[in-house]
Order: structure tokens, then C-alpha cells, then sequence
């Protein structure tokens, strides 16, 4: 029995276990009935997170068939990931944070130069990471779909004003996935620096997978 | 097969004497429409047609292209793809649409933003208010669960296989069908993240007008919204007509309306510059 904190209550053997860096990428497959647990270590931190189906990486994570098939923007305990196929990519079966976002997409160079100006061009971006992971393994932009954002905070106000606020995550605190078919999970540890999202300031975050 | 339709000749002229048969969802060829706005020519109509329940249209328009949409009898919901038609990686970001106009509902005035921080089109005219950035098109799944079956071949075909159908015309694929937008047919999202779809039906002949910022290709989908709660496959056909105009010019209002807005045409006018 291991006397780590982050290991306690998943099942099986961990078969992996890394620390993703401040601003880095991360990929990882990730079989059926297996569960990813993120640790945002020091709190605050945005995942920005995409899936594909590892059988055929054209079905990937639908944020919209997602949204339309539970009926609400917001992620918590018991949603599940819809592919564009609509099936069942993932379920979130833990989650220490009350929800997560999928309508606020990943940070770009591009989008940032509308967000906060052209002297963002050069930040490295979330974007940058999906490719560079995702060319690993022969995905280029068009694979590049909306994607969800653990443990970050993108409330809609009655007169639809949106935007990405301060977290409600806290260091230590994880969410639970069981993959519900083979998928190819692919993570970018924000960089963004411009916005609340990482309280200004990107930190690490650690994946454990148990199967 | 009767003796003369088993002559080719025969057969040539019973499908000859289909052509001139007018029906209400077709292109006209040449365009022609007889409400044009005030100050456009009919010399600059470039695409005259109406799109039928369940079907889908795909079209390249040029920068400064206006795109009008009409909801003829109050029950169109058209789901919208947009690609740079010059680089088709380059396609509609619904998630920085969103987030970069600080705001989750579409109307006039707003622009539908890339994935490379440009704006393809923008929203210059809107009477309908009730359109939709989350939710996505009808899809197989979502078509068989509420009407028994939605293949692309039967009565009920989603929006997401007309969409497949739509980009495979130009050579795209299933990797190119990116999240849409959905217009005429809305949701507003409640404080706890709740759903609500707003599906009418609503008055015949609202509108919405949208100008392209550069050349692009557009595909739309006329099918029910996948949120639609009615048991019937419920859709009614819709008009699309595009005419010729100027790319935009620097004192336009909708380009000048926003900081992050002006930086999206400035961007446009750099990938423009040549």
C-alpha cells in the first residue's frame, strides 16, 4: 500500500506516472477500462485536453456532441466524453473540483494576438503543444478540434458574457477518467500567461494511469 | 420496360422533358431574385437557391461576398462550416469565437473567427437573435435515437452527414468537419451551465445577412437541431442568396466595434497582402 496521497482509491496497477512540466505537452494511450487521474500539483493550472479514438484517430473528442448530448456546458462527476461519432470516449468517475470547461477552447499564437495584443505572437501556446504531440503520431491541424479545459473556470452570465476567470481548483486536487474505449489522450499543460486560467503563472501537473 | 422507353432516343426525351420543372428548393441558374436590398445590382447576384428540409449546400465566396439566409417558413436551422478557401486548414474556431468576443450568443455585429486569429465572416444583419454555438449538428446517433433512423440515404439524415457529404466536395474529409454554429435555431445557457434549446417554430422569413472577410468556403446543413424536442423530423426549407460587394473598408463599423474584433481584420488584411 502505497503511501502516496495522489494513488489512494485507484484501482489496479499504476502503469504510469509522470510530472508534466509548466507549459509542456504530454501524450499518452490510454486503454479501455483504464483511469487517468490528473493532479493539478499546485493548484490552479489549466489541462487542456483532447482524445481520439486509437482505433481511428478521424473520431476524436466532440466538445459540442459532449454538451448537446448531456445538456449542459459544464463538466462534473458522471459526464461523459462524446466522440464525433457520438459514442463514449471517457467518463469523469471522480472529480475534487465542482466542474470543468469545454466551450473555451486552447490558446493559440494566433488567438492571442486578438486577446491581448500582437506582442503575444511568440508566447508558446497550447496549440503548439497539440501539434507537437499530435505529430508524433501523424496528426497535423485539422485534428485540432474544441477541447476541454480541467479545472478551468468559464462561467456563461445571464447576458451570455464569457470569459475565462479566476480557478476554482486548488493545489492537490484531481479528477478521475475511465476510458470507455482505447484512446489516445493528448494534454497541454497551459502556458498562458495573459489570463486568470493559471493565476498568471503555469505550474506542473502530474498523470497517473492504473489499469 | 415498355417498348418505348427501351429505345434511347425515347428515353433521351422523357429526361428532356423533365428540364424547366420548377420546385421550391433548387438553385436558379442564372440567379435571380426579386428582393435584392436596395442598392445591389442584379448583375452582382452570384448565388440564387433554396436549400430543401434535410438537405445541405456548399459554396466558395469571395472576400466581400454577402451571404443572406433566409428561414422561409420558420423552421430552417442552418448548421454552418467555414474554411479559408485557400487554405482549408484554416477553419471556423467556434471556442475562440466565443471567448474572444467575450460572449456565448451570436447576433449582429459579431465575427466568426478562425483557428489562425482572422475573421472569415462577419454578422451584419441579424432579425432571427436565436442562434446556437454549442451544440452541434444532428448527427447519425442523435437522428436514430429521436426518429428510428438517420442515415444520409433515408427520410431523416443529420447534419453531420450532410456536412461529410458537403466537405467531400472539395476534397476534405471527416478530419475537416470541425465544431459548426448553428443559426435560426438557438440555446440559451443557463447560470449552472444548463441548456435550454429555443426551436420555435417562429415567424416565416426572418433573416440573417453575413459578409465574407475573405474568400471562403462555406457548407450548410438544413436539418432539425440535434436539441430539437419535437418527435417529428421537423424542417423547413432554406433560402440562400449571395451578392458581390466591396471588402471591407477601414472605417467599417463591425471592424472598428472591438479591440480584439479590429485585431482579427488586420490580421485578415495581412494574409491578404501579397
Amino acid at each position: 500500500m502505497s503511501d502516496d496521497p495522489y494513488l489512494t482509491g485507484l484501482a489496479g496497477e499504476v502503469t504510469h506516472d509522470v510530472v508534466v512540466p509548466a507549459r509542456a505537452p504530454w501524450l499518452h494511450h490510454v486503454p479501455a477500462g483504464a483511469t487517468l487521474r490528473i493532479v493539478d500539483l499546485e493548484g490552479n493550472q489549466a489541462v487542456d485536453f483532447l482524445l481520439y479514438a486509437a482505433a481511428d484517430d478521424a473520431e476524436r473528442y466532440s466538445a459540442q456532441d459532449t454538451i448537446a448530448a448531456q445538456g449542459n456546458l459544464f463538466l462534473r462527476t458522471g459526464s461523459v466524453l462524446r466522440s464525433s461519432e457520438g459514442r463514449a470516449m471517457m467518463t469523469i468517475v471522480a472529480s475534487a473540483v465542482d466542474y470543468h470547461d469545454t466551450i473555451g477552447g486552447a490558446c493559440s499564437c494566433e488567438s492571442n494576438t486578438l486577446r491581448y495584443g500582437h506582442h503575444t505572437k511568440s508566447q508558446h501556446a497550447c496549440v503548439e503543444n497539440f501539434l507537437e504531440a499530435n505529430l508524433t503520431e501523424g496528426r497535423g491541424k485539422r485534428d485540432i478540434v474544441s477541447n476541454i479545459n480541467f479545472f478551468m473556470n468559464v462561467p456563461v452570465e445571464a447576458d451570455g458574457a464569457l470569459g475565462i476567470v479566476d480557478g476554482i481548483s486548488a493545489p492537490g486536487l484531481t479528477v478521475d477518467l475511465r476510458a470507455e474505449m482505447d484512446v489516445i489522450v493528448v494534454v497541454s499543460n497551459c502556458p498562458q500567461i495573459n489570463n486568470p486560467c493559471n493565476a498568471f503563472n503555469p505550474t506542473p501537473v502530474r498523470m497517473i494511469v492504473a489499469a | 420496360m415498355t417498348a418505348v422507353l427501351a429505345d434511347p432516343l425515347a428515353a433521351r426525351d422523357h429526361a428532356r422533358a423533365m428540364a424547366g420543372t420548377v420546385v421550391e428548393a433548387m438553385p436558379v441558374l442564372p440567379p435571380v431574385a426579386n428582393d435584392l436590398p436596395a442598392g445591389v445590382a442584379a448583375d452582382d447576384l452570384v448565388w440564387e437557391e433554396t436549400i430543401a428540409a434535410g438537405g445541405y449546400a456548399t459554396r466558395r465566396l469571395a472576400r466581400g461576398t454577402r451571404l443572406r439566409l433566409i428561414d422561409l417558413r420558420g423552421d430552417a436551422c442552418a448548421s454552418l462550416l467555414v474554411f479559408n478557401a485557400d487554405m482549408p486548414t484554416e477553419r471556423l474556431n467556434v471556442a475562440d469565437t466565443v471567448k474572444v468576443q467575450w460572449n456565448a450568443y451570436l447576433d449582429a455585429g459579431k465575427l466568426l473567427l478562425s483557428d489562425m486569429g482572422r475573421v472569415l465572416m462577419s454578422i451584419v444583419e441579424d432579425e432571427a437573435g436565436t442562434h446556437d454555438c454549442f451544440c452541434g449538428p444532428s448527427t447519425p446517433t442523435s437522428n436514430a435515437r429521436r426518429y428510428g433512423e438517420g442515415s444520409n440515404s433515408g427520410a431523416q439524415p443529420s447534419a453531420r452527414d450532410r456536412f461529410l457529404l458537403g466537405v467531400a466536395k472539395h476534397g476534405l474529409g471527416r478530419r475537416d468537419v470541425h465544431p459548426c454554429i448553428n443559426l435560426f435555431k438557438g440555446t440559451r445557457i443557463e447560470a449552472d451551465g444548463a441548456v435550454t434549446p429555443m426551436v420555435g417554430p417562429y415567424a416565416p422569413g426572418r433573416h440573417v445577412t453575413l459578409r465574407a472577410e475573405m474568400d471562403v468556403l462555406v457548407v450548410i446543413a438544413n436539418c432539425p437541431h440535434v436539441l430539437d424536442p419535437r418527435d417529428d423530423y421537423v424542417v423547413t426549407p432554406l433560402r440562400a442568396t449571395a451578392w458581390r460587394g466591396a471588402a471591407t473598408p477601414t472605417d467599417d463599423p463591425i471592424r472598428n466595434a472591438t479591440p480584439e474584433g479590429l485585431r482579427a481584420f488586420q490580421n485578415v488584411d495581412d494574409h491578404f497582402r501579397r
